[in-house]
């Protein structure tokens, strides 16, 4: 059981293939080098896995990028695959998440500025989703320390009409309509930056995760606060008691049992590093009620690295494989849920994000 | 236009592409007559907006193009017009 990890760092792709065991890793050549890559997807819905990469060139602007061949050819059409209409007087930024939707050939891409995109045919074109962008919320999204991103699309695994996003800042929102109206979701949820009590929306959510066995239980890390939704986003509960901190930025489903979630805790917004200088995957195996730290093979003193958004995920076998980068170039990998560690690589450039997927 | 080696391969290989504009055109009105035949040219040096991209350079005449008009700026017969990428990343 071989694994395709794609590494995108913030000068290229790499892309890592297991052995069967998922104990060692032949590396690529950076493929899009020096650009930044933010989003990446393996998409293996087809009768051969896809990987997509949103890249960014400081000089040429950004783009999605598709490959059918484990990364020897890539395929980008002539005209832009994703842009904002001209009547939005906006311009992409940067593509932020790309994720499979529900239905075949169906992709999203959450970017920045804060929209989204949705291609029917597997990432090679995309429409702009012209009900979140029209919300009357929108000219108060305002940007996070990272930009004015949506970075999270959660497609429901079984209802094509269904999906919540969140963008920092602004929060999480949720479309019961494929995508013509949404709502905002943050009852709960802190913005410890704005004066007042929570707000409806402007919280600056990092991310957000969904069990798919559960589709109505959701995990969410905050800028300061870890929360949970039984109830499909509608309301929120924090499950930060059992973390050495309750800030950081990336939240990770275990691919087949429910409430098994992982979490990368950085000391506090004014100091994010891993407290007390150990890098510690914390993993609750009950849906946030209790936390184990995981540090078996991870470095337990001197780590001053941290672990962005989008930087940690899962694979989907049997025992899931869990991975995460570092800012500082370090891709970690579990073949067992958690338990034992061994590192891919080092010295990369900074990790940005990692997806895993059975080849 | 004179192109850099890395967008040659947006312009069928070319490294220079000539133009017939009309008397009085623009540097914008010229980009937009390359994007008819040259999207893929088009969308890395121009956002879907028009705006020239923050790190790519457009030297009119030598001159480079956000000293004059930007844009805006006029062509003469026998301009030329060097695209040089700027300095930029880490």
């Amino acid at each position: 059981m071989a694994v395709l990890l794609a590494i995108g760092t913030r000068k290229g792709l790499w892309l890592a293939t297991s052995n069967e065991d998922r104990t060692t890793w032949e590396l690529s050549a950076p493929h899009h080098a020096m650009s930044e890559v933010y989003a990446v997807a393996v998409d293996t819905r087809g009768s051969v896995p896809r990987v997509l990469a949103g890249v960014s060139s400081l000089h040429w602007g950004p783009s999605v990028c598709t490959s059918d061949d484990f990364g020897k050819t890539w395929q980008e059409p002539e005209q832009a695959p994703l842009a904002f209409p001209e009547d939005t007087e906006a311009s992409l930024e940067r593509v932020w998440q790309l994720v499979p939707g529900v239905e075949p050939e169906v992709v999203y891409a959450g970017v920045e500025p804060t929209a989204l995109f949705k291609s029917s045919d597997g990432g090679r074109s995309f429409e702009f989703v012209r009900g979140l962008w029209d919300h009357p919320h929108r000219p108060e999204w305002e940007p996070g320390g990272g930009g004015k991103a949506l970075h999270t699309v959660l497609p429901h695994p079984s209802d094509a009409r269904r999906a919540v996003v969140a963008m920092s800042t602004g929060g999480v929102y949720q479309t019961e309509d494929g995508g013509d109206s949404w709502r905002p979701s943050n009852l709960g949820i802190v913005a410890d930056f704005l004066p007042g009590d929570r707000p409806e929306f402007g919280q600056c959510v990092h991310k957000v995760a969904r069990n798919p066995a559960q589709p109505d239980h959701l995990y969410l890390q905050n800028h300061g606060g870890v929360y949970r939704s039984t109830d499909g986003a509608a309301n929120w509960e924090s499950i930060a008691d059992g973390l050495p901190a309750d800030f950081g930025f990336p939240m990770v489903t275990h691919p087949h049992r429910p409430g098994v979630i992982y979490n990368f805790p950085l000391s506090a917004d004014v100091n994010r590093f891993p407290p007390d200088g150990r890098c510690r995957v914390y993993r609750s195996e009950d849906g946030g009620d209790s936390w184990a730290a995981l540090t078996d093979g991870l470095p337990q003193q001197g780590f001053f690295s941290s672990v962005l958004r989008d930087a940690m995920c899962a694979d989907d076998a049997d025992p899931a494989g869990v991975y995460f980068g570092s800012r500082t170039g370090e891709v970690f990998a579990s073949n067992d849920e958690g338990d034992h560690w061994r590192p891919v690589v080092s010295h990369l450039p900074d990790v940005l994000c990692v997806r895993a997927a059975v080849i | 236009m004179l192109l850099p080696q890395v967008l040659r391969p947006n312009a069928g290989g070319a490294g220079r592409l000539t133009v017939d504009m009309a008397d009085g055109a623009t540097m914008g009105a010229l980009l937009d007559a390359l994007a008819r035949d040259h999207p893929g040219l088009d969308r890395r040096i121009r956002d879907e907006q028009g705006g020239l991209r923050r790190y790519v350079n457009f030297y009119v005449d030598g001159e480079e193009c956000r000293r004059l008009a930007g844009s805006d700026t006029e062509l003469k017969d026998g301009t030329e017009v060097q695209i040089i990428p700027s300095v930029a990343g880490g």
